[in-house]
């Protein structure tokens, strides 16, 4: 069995490209299946980032073939954009897909999801499961042993790691919403999602903020009264079109007179800015901008960068017992040739030695056995493993001939 | 038999503080081998005490050098509680470095060679006095270690430098309530220790010397720590300071005031 990859990725092609040969998991999965008749196995892979095909068949061009034309079939364009592995070259990238180091975002987590999510709905046979299990495991492991999925890679992720830093458990801590737009409704989402609460939504429009406000279970208010709210909340997240500061240092200090002494954490996504600056000065209170998140997010890619860097060679290890394993393949049938070869002549030798074995006792005939038994053993242990070094070296084949050929293994069958 | 286990406390002690000013510039091995110097040094001291108490009669540690060996086998210990989290860290960067030099010290003293010699007091009321007093200093130690780590901490948010996200830290409100859960703890067994002692004093009819006096301001401070943080909301960086000033009484009771005290 051959393993065949072929598929386009951000790096070969615009997102215009890839949303037309993009497939639900149903899609995926009917197209595994037809791309596995035959005797084949095959895992179609589609993210918003990538749709790869992996082929294991005996026939590797026609495999490569039958891919490359399901994919065109899709959308011929696609084509001039598509990459094409075998082997060894295939199964790593796949352990790279897995481990996020193929992603535009280093480490980001949701791809090992999407690998598992195509292997569980691929034809899989012998090859394909071992190289997913494989990969999944690889991916996990680089995630547990490097920090290459530890540092926020968003806006949004850093204003939620910022207020973990400031709260810790974000279990219950109460959100003022203030503007009532996309990106504070994304930082908020984020931020709910470690189960912190959405308390209040201000907007100048109460509408739309009454409208946000039903979403998250929240009351809305209008931006007038946020400096009365203040005193409640934990976080503030601002996104205004205000063209000056909503919050004033003035208005904060008050709400921080009555807060006896709780921490609140302001991120103000707004430009121009929604919080006065100032207010980072009061005790207590920690004012965030849209460039200091953003000199987060810079630095924490950075840090991803260098563990992926780690990461290339925990996987490329990875990669490497996969590629063994499938090495051995090519020799295995050879293998159990020489030995099944062995058996049948030690056996045969001992039936001819029955009349004189005969005399001898139960206990002194399973001796014999034994030692029969170990001396084929020992004698074959070290070719064995020679024609396996030899596959992972990529001459397992004709090591494999050479074995068949001085040992006439096969030619009873000719 | 204690020279041979101090000299492993001390220098465990020490690659440990090493290893959290590594931690603190680069994340990561650094920090995995100081936690483990931690550890395997606290079993070292521990078994120096133990050498100690076996060789003596009574309660080993009621000199001056002595009972500041014992004060950091304690301090130690109540770092060991958190000190081996993640997050905790570099609260190690604090304490160990104190918790060298003071091993050193009590050496010097002859902190370590001084078990044998006997006590005219009991047992029972070093145990109670100095024991509780000493673990409630090291609880004050710990306390001020982690509003330090707080003070630094939130400079760095207040700042709001880029590398906020690089290192691990503990959040201001887990520094915050652990500072003021360990004073909680510490505070009871200060008053008791306390206690103790001036009930001595007053059997036998002697004076109240610095130490006492100055022992008594550090249980006065440590007090209002927690009365203005529960009725007028002293927390975070005003509780932190308090703690601190709290904590230069507690090394100025530990190591400036005791000789006369013992004597």
């Amino acid at each position: 069995m051959r393993l065949v990859l072929v598929g386009t990725s951000h790096h070969h092609a615009p997102v215009e490209l890839r949303e037309r040969v993009a497939l639900d998991r149903e899609q995926a999965s009917a197209l595994a299946a037809r791309l596995a008749e035959g005797g084949c196995e095959a895992v179609c892979l589609s993210t918003c980032n990538r749709t790869e095909l992996y082929v294991a068949c005996a026939d590797p061009e026609a495999a490569e073939r039958a891919a490359v034309a399901a994919l065109a079939e899709l959308e011929p364009e696609v084509e001039e954009a598509l990459y094409r592995l075998r082997d060894q070259a295939a199964g790593l990238h796949l352990f790279r897909v897995a481990a996020g180091l193929d992603s535009l975002v280093p480490g980001e987590g949701e791809i090992l999801g999407q690998v598992r999510g195509a292997y569980e709905a691929g034809t899989t046979g012998p090859l394909l499961d071992r190289l997913f299990r494989q990969a999944l495991h690889a991916g996990r492991k680089v995630r547990a042993q490097t920090a290459i999925a530890e540092s926020p890679a968003s806006v949004s992720a850093a204003a939620a790691a910022l207020a973990e830093q400031v709260f810790g458990d974000l279990d219950g801590a109460s959100i003022l919403l203030v503007g009532a737009g996309k990106i504070s409704e994304q930082a908020a989402r984020n931020l709910v999602s470690r189960r912190a609460r959405i308390a209040f939504v201000a907007n100048r429009t109460t509408d739309r903020a009454a409208e946000l406000a039903g979403a998250f279970g929240a009351e809305p208010l209008p931006l007038e009264r946020i400096g009365e709210e203040l005193v409640h909340a934990d976080l503030v997240i601002s996104s205004t079109g205000a063209p000056g500061f909503v919050l004033d240092a003035a208005t904060v200090a008050e709400a921080m007179g009555k807060r006896r002494g709780r921490r609140l954490l302001l991120v103000d996504l707004a430009v121009p800015r929604d919080v006065d600056p100032a207010v980072n000065d009061l005790d207590g209170c920690y004012v965030y901008d849209i460039d200091d998140l953003q000199a987060i997010v810079a630095e924490t890619l950075v840090g991803r960068r260098r563990e992926a860097e780690r990461a290339e060679s925990m996987v490329a290890a990875e990669a490497a017992k996969f590629h063994e394993w499938h090495a051995s393949l090519d020799v295995v049938p050879a293998i159990a040739s020489l030995r099944a070869r062995a058996e049948e002549i030690r056996e045969a030798e001992l039936r001819k030695a029955d009349a004189l074995l005969g005399r001898l006792d139960e206990s002194q005939r399973r001796a014999v056995e034994s030692i029969t038994a170990q001396i084929v053993n020992k004698l074959l242990h070290l070719p064995t493993v020679r024609m396996k070094q030899a596959a992972a070296a990529a001459d397992g084949v004709v090591y494999a001939e050479a074995v068949r050929h001085l040992f006439g293994l096969g030619e009873d069958e000719r | 038999m204690a020279e041979l286990l101090f000299w492993p406390a001390l220098l465990l002690y020490g690659e440990a503080a090493v290893g959290y000013l590594g931690e603190a510039r680069h994340p990561g091995t650094a920090g995995r081998a100081a936690t483990w110097g931690v550890r395997l040094g606290w079993l070292a001291q521990t078994a120096l005490l133990a050498v100690q108490a076996e060789r003596n009669d009574g309660f080993p540690w009621s000199t001056w050098a002595g009972s500041l060996n014992l004060f950091v086998w304690l301090v130690v210990s109540a770092y060991l509680i958190w000190g081996c989290r993640r997050s905790f860290r570099l609260l190690g960067l604090a304490v160990m470095p104190f918790a060298a030099v003071l091993l050193a010290v009590a050496r010097a003293g002859g902190g370590i060679a001084a078990a044998g010699s006997r006590s005219p007091y009991s047992s029972a009321f070093l145990v109670l006095h100095v024991g509780l007093v000493l673990a409630a200093f090291a609880g004050f130690t710990l306390a001020a270690a982690l509003s330090a780590l707080y003070l630094w901490q939130e400079r760095r948010l207040k700042r709001r430098e880029a590398t906020i996200l690089r290192r691990p830290a503990p959040s201001l409100a887990a520094l915050d309530g652990l500072a003021a859960r360990t004073v909680w703890i510490s505070l009871p067994a200060l008053t008791l220790g306390i206690g103790v002692g001036l009930v001595r004093l007053v059997t036998d009819g002697d004076r109240v010397d610095a130490l006492v006096a100055a022992t008594v301001v550090t249980w006065i401070v440590w007090a209002a720590y927690l009365v203005l943080r529960s009725l007028r909301g002293w927390t975070g960086r005003r509780a932190a300071y308090l703690a601190l000033a709290g904590f230069v009484l507690v090394v100025l009771v530990r190591l400036a005031l005791p000789a006369s005290h013992f004597a």
